[in-house]
């Protein structure tokens, strides 16, 4: 069994003799007899260091990851390279051990990180207020749609069918304790349709590029949300950015997104980290830790965390959020990332991506069988329909080592068999024509009407 | 060490155009305008002010930055309720295993069993270790359980026709409860604590009545204290319909020897990030599975991690979505894994018996370090808030000493940043005039301990001689004491570039 306690059998004595009791047991005589265990838990005896990597590993083993397959899965999270640098970085005992910055004097490090992350997300966004983090993307939707329903006291939210069905569900989760009606706008073509907006409304929600890969027209939508005087909120793709007009310039009153592109692994759905950036109108609603700028008594430049009369600790059951523990280390692996691409490098990849999805689309609709789900732009994933049954396309493809993307049937039961790929800078146009092969004879083995002509 | 104690630019300050470190890789698909493949309406016009910086100027302004933080691999972390227990090495080698790190969220789950199986096991030990049977790891920080634990009492209530109006919480509560109910919108209502720091019943009993949803409460309680009324305390609660919430921010104290759900608590959220060692990271990342009973069972968020079993008789893990009562979800795919990971690991080395002996150390290490105190003379000037056995932390309350030696909480705190300590958690809970609440964890030694008491008795001793110089204090920190409220006044949010 390891142990990661250090007092000694004599250590023990010494101190119970100091506390005046004569065992460990006098410690909970708080406890009432009949609630305490008596029994042990009933879980199996601890191992050795050794034992637990074996079994952990083992484990591991079981998975099967993006670097087992040639994968093709995005919906939300994306197989980007993280370069080396953010691992030996956030490594570091001084970044991965402390809390939250409490005592700012021993924390300058972590505080001016926050503070360099704001400057680079509200660059990104075109916003000018950046919090430090939160959870992650589809709830950070949801912080968003709280903001809205404070600031205008509305009672529905109209959310587009192509924000990501995780970020709906949320909302409608969280909404539901505010006592909020969640209105779903449809796709028309693969584009959101807004219905006619009143006064009712409290805020538009939508996704850029959505859900199927179509970049949305953003100025049209939050232009329609705020001729009926409700906030425009937008879930953005955080590499997108690079290329497409940020949300702060077209309208857009908060911009939300999932940061775990930006650096941070799979991890099988989280840690992550979710950006949130607003317009100074809504800097005191805004949630979450916020770094700011001061000096200390001797004049010095140094960053505390400000603003916190909007937090739990302070105005308790008055704030603004109910945030205390966010993503620190994860935004610290974002603004890392970031720095490593730097001006020029961020662009670059970004176009990378938009160029070889572009190539993507071209090759996959020449398949017979691939049809594109949408024409309108792409960044970097696309929706495909096939002419064969999803699920059997994808076993054939896994047969061939390549995980071809996410059947979109659960989520959107009207593109039955369809599936949503994204391509990454990881995925080459050797990579692409794999894919491109690979569902050419999948779906030409699973037509329904080539098995007819079998039988 | 150089202790980095000048101003470090910052990284946009150290930025040169024409710098990089990152190439991208090559072209190799058709080339095209961009204004080709988007239109030229919806294209950003200026770039993004990225810093221009080279890989060597990258890793020497983290490094740099790192070294102007306090952590707890480096010296002693007595936060109180934060659990600045150490973080083992190990479990961030497992976490970075590819079958882990590079594991795709929306991967089926067929191809996936390891980390289904990872989580189910989580799952089980969890409800083990709170005595409630059904767990969901989904929640990502322990305010995300407590919404999701309060989302489910509506649940609960609503699916019995009953619309309630109000949540009841102690005035010792963490901001967070109250904070979260009126994010579940409920309406909070505060109870207020007797003498000896418990709950006041008969304030319980004249709140608790047909319109309370719930009793969020922490026990032990965040002056670090048992609070045996439990028993009552759950009766109250539940005559009245209610149910009765568990905030595990203490969860640390009673592993092995108390649970939860044996005291009659329905919902139990866990801090992973303190109990479960997950490092802190400085803020996050964190997780806040949540442990109910049979009652709330049905409602839980979707999806839930099941076993389920082949025709052949074998099992398999998979994501179960069909729960028609549930919820919802409460953020994207299945929580922080990386976070479970780690926290598996540590229950898996410790096992039960290791469990127990956490708990056992973590109030021995908490009752001994109060005893030392009160040897070195501390506890004339911070007496202890509750002349009772604490658990795992304990409240001392700086009145006496403000009065007789002219020096606040605070500037004890401060002042213990100059001997290489963290201080602990400062005016909370907020019942406590001046509190000081001193959490020291298992894993510190006794001569740790020692140090400490030596020190506070120091710092007093210097203040009853110049109450200034613990007044002027830090001044061996990078910075020193810094300007917080004209950082709210005129908030300076980010760098303009």
């Amino acid at each position: 069994m390891s142990t990661y306690t250090s007092v000694t059998p004599e250590d023990r004595r010494q101190m119970l003799a100091e506390i005046g009791v004569t065992s460990i047991e006098d410690l909970f005589a708080e406890i009432p007899a009949a609630l305490r265990l008596d029994r042990p838990l009933a879980l199996d005896a601890g191992l050795s260091e050794v034992e637990v990597f074996q079994e952990l590993r083992a484990l591991a083993a079981r998975n099967v990851s993006t670097e087992d397959e040639l994968s093709f899965l995005g919906a939300g999270m994306y197989d980007h390279y993280i370069p080396a640098l953010v691992d030996s970085i956030i490594e570091r005992s001084e970044f991965l051990t402390p809390y939250t910055p409490y005592q700012p004097e021993i924390s300058q490090g972590g505080l001016q990180v926050m503070f360099e992350y704001q400057t680079a997300i509200s660059e990104l966004t075109g916003l000018p207020v950046s919090n430090a983090s939160v959870y992650e993307g589809p709830s950070a939707v949801a912080a968003a749609g709280y903001i809205a329903k404070h600031t205008n006291s509305r009672t529905r939210f109209v959310v587009s069918r192509g924000v990501h069905p995780h970020a709906r569900e949320t909302l409608r989760t969280m909404s539901h304790g505010w006592g909020m009606e969640v209105v779903e706008a449809p796709l028309h073509d693969g584009a959101t349709e807004l219905p006619e907006l009143d006064d009712t409304v409290s805020a538009v929600i939508i996704q850029q590029p959505n859900f199927l890969g179509a970049i949305e027209d953003v100025p049209a939508l939050t232009a329609a949300a705020h001729d009926a005087g409700a906030l425009a909120i937008c879930s953005c793709d955080a590499h997108s950015l690079a290329i497409l007009k940020p949300p702060g310039e077209c309208g857009v009153d908060i911009a939300v997104g999932e940061g775990q592109p930006l650096g941070n692994r799979l991890d099988f759905g989280g840690p992550s980290f979710g950006f949130f950036a607003t317009t100074e109108a809504l800097i005191r609603r805004i949630p979450g830790r916020i770094a700011g700028e001061t000096r200390d008594l001797d004049g010095r430049r140094g960053f505390v965390l400000t603003l916190q009369t909007r937090e739990q600790h302070i105005r308790r059951e008055k704030a603004t959020s109910n945030i205390c523990t966010a993503q620190a280390l994860n935004a610290l692996a974002g603004v890392i990332y970031l720095s490593w691409l730097g001006r020029r490098g961020f662009v670059e990849l970004a176009e990378l991506m938009l160029k070889r999805t572009a190539y993507a689309r071209e090759r996959l609709r020449a398949v017979d069988g691939v049809e594109l789900v949408h024409e309108h732009p792409v960044f970097r994933e696309l929706a495909v329909s096939l002419a064969a049954p999803v699920d059997r396309v994808v076993e054939r493809c896994r047969r061939l080592g390549i995980n071809p993307g996410l059947p979109l049937g659960r989520d959107y039961p009207e593109h039955e068999d369809a599936l949503l790929v994204a391509i990454t800078e990881r995925r080459t146009r050797e990579d692409i024509d794999r894919l491109a092969e690979a569902l050419g004879g999948a779906v030409a083995a699973e037509r329904p009407a080539l098995q007819e002509t079998h039988a | 060490m150089i202790a980095y104690t000048e101003d470090q630019p910052t990284i946009y300050e150290r930025s040169k155009p024409g710098r990089r470190a990152f190439v991208a890789p090559a072209l190799d698909v058709p080339d095209h305008e961009v204004s080709e493949l988007v239109p030229a309406a919806l294209l950003r016009e200026h770039e993004a002010k990225l810093p221009e910086i080279s890989e060597p100027e990258l890793v020497r302004h983290y490094n740099r930055l790192s070294r102007r933080n306090f952590d707890l691999d480096s010296g002693f972390y007595p936060l109180g309720s934060c659990t600045m227990k150490h973080n083992p090495k190990l479990h961030e080698r497992v976490a970075a295993l590819p079958g882990n790190a590079a594991l795709h969220p929306l991967q089926d789950p067929r191809r996936a069993q390891g980390a289904l199986e990872l989580m189910w096991r989580l799952q089980h030990a969890l409800g083990e270790i709170a005595g409630l049977p059904h767990v969901s790891l989904q929640p990502s920080a322990g305010s995300h359980g407590e919404l999701a634990g309060v989302l489910l009492t509506r649940a609960f209530h609503e699916d019995h026709g009953q619309q309630r109006t109000k949540v009841l919480t102690p005035d010792t509560a963490h901001g967070t409860n109250p904070a979260t109910v009126t994010m579940a919108g409920y309406e909070v209502v505060k109870v207020g604590s007797d003498a000896d720091g418990n709950v006041d019943l008969d304030d319980l009993r004249a709140k608790a009545d047909e319109e309370v949803a719930c009793l969020m409460l922490t026990n032990p309680s965040t002056l670090g204290l048992f609070d045996h009324g439990i028993d009552e305390i759950a009766r109250i609660v539940h005559d009245v319909g209610a149910t009765l919430y568990y905030d595990g921010a203490n969860l640390n104290a009673i592993m092995g020897i108390s649970r939860p759900g044996d005291m009659g608590f329905d919902i139990v959220h866990f801090n992973l990030h303190k109990t479960f060692t997950q490092p802190h990271g400085g803020g996050g990342p964190g997780a806040g599975p949540i442990a109910v009973s049979d009652r709330i069972e049905p409602y839980l968020p979707r999806p839930q991690v099941v076993r389920r079993e082949e025709t052949d008789g074998s099992c398999f893990y998979d994501l179960d979505y069909d729960r028609p009562k549930s919820i919802g979800r409460l953020r994207g795919f299945q929580g922080n894994y990386g976070v479970f990971v780690r926290s598996y690991a540590y229950i898996r080395s410790l096992g039960a018996e290791g469990l127990r002996e956490v708990s056992e150390t973590a109030v021995l290490n908490a009752n001994y370090l109060m005893a030392r105190l009160r040897r070195e003379g501390v506890l004339q000037y911070l007496p202890a808030a509750y002349e009772r056995l604490c658990m795992h932390e304990f409240v001392l309350c700086g009145t006496p000493m403000k009065r007789e030696l002219k020096i606040r909480t605070l500037d004890l705190a401060k002042r213990l940043l100059d001997f290489g300590v963290h201080p602990p958690t400062v005016y909370f809970p907020l019942i406590v005039d001046e509190a000081m609440l001193v959490e020291p964890t298992e894993t510190e030694t006794k001569e740790t301990l020692d140090r400490f008491a030596e020190t506070l008795a120091a710092i007093l001793r210097e203040a009853q001689e110049d109450p200034e110089v613990a007044r002027g204090a830090p001044y061996t920190t990078p910075v020193r004491r810094l300007d917080e409220a004209g950082a709210a006044r005129k908030p300076v949010l980010r760098q303009p570039l």
